[in-house]
């Protein structure tokens, strides 16, 4: 009984670090800091509003670009 | 109103995609080893995926603030909408091989092996199992995201029922085809959805912090707008890269896309 719910809590581990982190963990890193930011600016509307989505385009960008790279090293490296 | 429509949309893309490789899965299994226990695995899996949205979803809109709720579905949202555009980007541009939903039904079918005539009438634990693990794991993350626009807009049902919708057009159009579904451009949608979720992550991430978006919801069309030009940009430019390495083999059955899965 012990031992299945270890299992079961590791399999659930297992699938929110995949879905969470996985390769990328660069967007992970993203959104938490985008978290904070929002909390920090907050008041201040228009930083705000410009931030977060230039944050969020500037991530994928550069995640995307790390993704080109990364597979030109290791080409057999299945995503 | 326009929160409702890109919701419905994002939900049934989303649907859309998963549920097509998860019926070439099915496919595969029912091809193989029988159809009886490749539909009772995908219909276990669907019952179980429908009792997760019930069981998760209605206690988090009754007894989680909206405010910490949003900010989590975003953070949720936004991881899984760059995930998906970064792969639709690399996708098409080259730099990735697109799902190639032929040669993964060729792979199942082949992993899987033939079952006797006999068989096929019987209940087939391995069937039974590959169908319903290929649902359940395609499945997991439509409800992720039924989960998550659904609660931060208080619109569960309207969300689940989109999602019911596309799992129903799929399974209808593969039942009348009777073969996998490889000229879905899944990328695409792929891509569409993926700024959809995307935009409503640093939409709600935003709101849930307190942050007033100029014209409320007016603000997710301006974003899903500035995120597509952002997606269209960048596989500009990545085509634009010279020397572009070979893409690696499709994915194989089973595995799992997005951050887990598609």
């Amino acid at each position: 009984m012990r031992r299945a719910i270890g299992r079961g809590v590791k399999v659930f581990g297992h699938f929110w670090w995949d879905f969470l982190v996985g390769d990328t963990p660069e967007l992970f890193a993203a959104v938490l800091a985008m978290i904070g930011i929002a909390f920090l600016l907050r008041h201040e509307r228009m930083a705000a509003v410009v931030t977060l989505p230039v944050l969020a385009a500037v991530v994928l960008l550069g995640s995307t670009w790390r993704g080109r790279t990364r597979r030109r090293k290791e080409p057999a490296a299945g995503e | 109103m326009s929160a409702t429509v890109v919701l419905v949309l994002a939900v049934f893309g989303a649907s859309c995609v998963e549920s097509v490789e998860a019926l070439t899965i099915v496919l595969a299994a029912g091809t193989t080893r029988g159809w009886r226990s490749a539909l009772e695995g995908m219909a276990a899996a669907l019952v179980l995926l429908a009792v997760l949205v019930g069981a998760v979803g209605v206690p988090l809109i009754h007894y989680v603030p909206i405010d910490a709720l949003r900010v989590v579905v975003g953070a949720l949202l936004a991881v899984l909408g760059l995930s998906w555009l970064r792969k639709a980007i690399l996708r098409a541009s080259g730099h990735m091989a697109k799902h190639d939903e032929d040669a993964i039904f060729a792979k199942t079918t082949a992993s899987l092996g033939a079952a006797t005539n006999g068989r096929a009438r019987q209940r087939d634990g391995v069937g039974f199992t590959v169908a319903f693990k290929g649902v359940l794991l395609e499945g997991m993350e439509v409800v992720l995201i039924v989960i998550s626009l659904g609660a931060s807009q208080h619109k569960l049902g309207t969300a689940a029922a989109a999602a019911a919708a596309a799992v129903v057009l799929v399974s209808l159009v593969g039942l009348l085809v009777s073969r996998q579904l490889s000229e879905v451009p899944e990328n695409t949608i792929k891509t569409v959805v993926g700024v959809m979720l995307t935009s409503f992550g640093v939409f709600w991430l935003g709101e849930g912090a307190g942050v007033r978006w100029p014209g409320s919801d007016l603000a997710i069309p301006v974003l899903i707008g500035l995120f597509a030009l952002v997606s269209a940009a960048g596989v500009a430019a990545m085509r634009s890269l010279a020397s572009v390495a070979p893409a690696e083999p499709a994915s194989v059955p089973g595995e799992t896309e997005g951050q887990p899965a598609s």
